[in-house]
């Protein structure tokens, strides 16, 4: 690193950034379209904290100019997506396209939701979790599941159950989600429905 | 080895990731249309440049491609997309359906079942099912919005009044998730029951229109039909002339000019599988 460099601490994006956003993408597809099914991504940035790998790699793989992105993630995190990824970012979560959240999520009915007419304007939020493991927590049901799906995440608020099921409730309109920890990720489609089984 | 010059899978990396979101949202609105821009493509609109903008969007290295047109890997459109996706990527090509992770397709449902983890992108003329019935896209819009699919279930009512039976023989409307009307792309209605529940992701791209939509796996498909008219999906009554099946969809070829003819398989590599079977067997 020079003097010159503009931003000092600068870690990199992808190694190889078409492969590997390519690879990132087929997982955030299959994801989408299996809910609940949890997937490793294999190529992943070098992302500055608080930004967990798969979350950095996700808005790395979809966001661009053209896309506002709202994020909690500090100002190291958001020299990284500025550089890495070239979007705007914005301070207001309803003008956002992807929200990516490392703290607490925020409230499922502040972003974008699309219109009845164009519901795929809406925005999609990128959610980082402590954990996530299969087999436990909700049982999810819904187009891309065959019977059921179990998913549990970690360290998401009280309540989060009732803001999907409103959110699911106003469909065609909605936000989809993308819950990450470490370096995998699942995905819950608006169609979700989410049950709580103790 | 790819072709030099151009970019993995022909385009740009911002069209891609353009196309990526559009998918995204394609799939988690199960039939809803979702706008993109359709770039240009080294072939015209016709020619299936909504599927090829999709297969490129997706495809990776580990990927194996099959491409048919009607059913045939061996015709001029299916044969010119897998060369070029061979050159402009570089990824195994097959004709076997089970060995394919992606299968482009126009016109056509394998008859060999897909299996979870495989995409079927379709190559997809007119996306809006209404369109013969309402020409304004605003009004269809709006349509789709409030879910009043009523002008469709008018036609097939007039066409069970006029003719006693749906006359619609391909791009037979379906309802997808309960929710949103679809136009299955001018598939056979034969191979409508296929679409409903299949464990493959199923893609749509429309080039010249600019619309992508989808259905994920283990989603209804239903076919519009009535109660006391169900939909009856339709087949040529013979069997192959060259592989004896009286299970699949049959073309029929004109063999001479004294009215001579005679029904084949549509789906080329189910035929060629099950003819060396039989020879295999003998």
């Amino acid at each position: 690193m020079t003097a010159a460099d503009p931003s000092p601490g600068l870690t990199p994006g992808f190694a190889a950034p078409v492969p590997a956003a390519q690879s990132c993408f087929r997982a955030l597809l299959e994801a989408m379209s299996r809910p609940g099914l949890i997937q490793t991504l294999t190529a992943l940035p070098e992302a500055p904290a608080p930004l967990a790998p798969a979350a950095a790699a996700a808005i790395l793989t979809l966001a661009d100019a053209d896309t506002p992105v709202w994020t909690d993630a500090g100002p190291a995190a958001e020299a990284w997506l500025r550089f890495h990824a070239g979007c705007p970012l914005v301070a207001d979560p309803a003008a956002a396209s992807f929200l990516l959240a490392t703290a607490s999520p925020p409230d499922l009915a502040l972003p974008d939701a699309g219109t009845e007419e164009e519901p795929h304007r809406s925005a999609t939020l990128v959610l980082q979790v402590a954990a996530l493991e299969a087999g436990a927590g909700w049982t999810l049901s819904g187009p891309g599941i065959e019977t059921t799906h179990r998913l549990h995440a970690a360290g998401l608020p009280a309540g989060f159950a009732a803001a999907w099921a409103a959110n699911a409730a106003r469909f065609p309109r909605g936000v989809d989600l993308v819950l990450c920890a470490g370096d995998s990720l699942a995905a819950l489609p608006r169609t979700t429905r989410l049950e709580e089984t103790r | 080895m790819t072709a030099l010059g151009y970019n993995f899978g022909y385009l740009d990396e911002n069209t891609k990731r353009m196309i990526r979101r559009a998918i995204l949202k394609a799939v988690a609105i199960p039939g809803h249309q979702v706008p993109f821009g359709a770039r240009e493509m080294p072939l015209p609109y016709g020619w299936g440049t909504g599927g090829i903008a999709v297969t490129a969007s997706i495809i990776g290295t580990a990927d194996t491609l099959k491409v048919i047109d009607q059913g045939a890997d061996d015709t001029t459109n299916a044969v010119s997309i897998r060369r070029f996706f061979a050159k402009v990527t570089g990824v195994a090509t097959t004709e076997r359906t089970g060995e394919a992770s992606i299968i482009q397709t126009r016109h056509r449902i394998p008859e060999t079942p897909l299996r979870q983890g495989q995409i079927l992108v379709y190559q997809v003329p007119m996306p809006e099912p209404l369109f013969r019935l309402e020409p304004r896209l605003a009004e269809t819009r709006r349509m789709h919005a409030l879910a009043d699919y009523g002008l469709m279930h008018v036609k097939l009512y007039e066409d069970i009044a006029r003719h006693g039976h749906v006359a619609i023989s391909y791009g037979y409307p379906v309802l997808v998730g309960g929710r949103y009307l679809m136009s299955p792309s001018p598939i056979p209605a034969f191979d409508n029951p296929k679409m409903d529940r299949m464990p493959a992701l199923q893609l749509f791209g429309a080039g010249r229109e600019k619309r992508i939509y989808a259905v994920p796996p283990y989603t209804s498909v239903r076919s519009l039909d009535f109660e006391d008219h169900p939909f009856v999906p339709v087949r040529a009554d013979a069997a192959c002339a060259l592989c004896q099946s009286r299970e699949s969809y049959l073309d029929e070829v004109v063999v001479d000019d004294q009215g001579g003819r005679m029904f084949v398989c549509s789906d080329t590599d189910y035929c060629g599988t099950r003819q060396s079977h039989r020879e295999a067997a003998e």
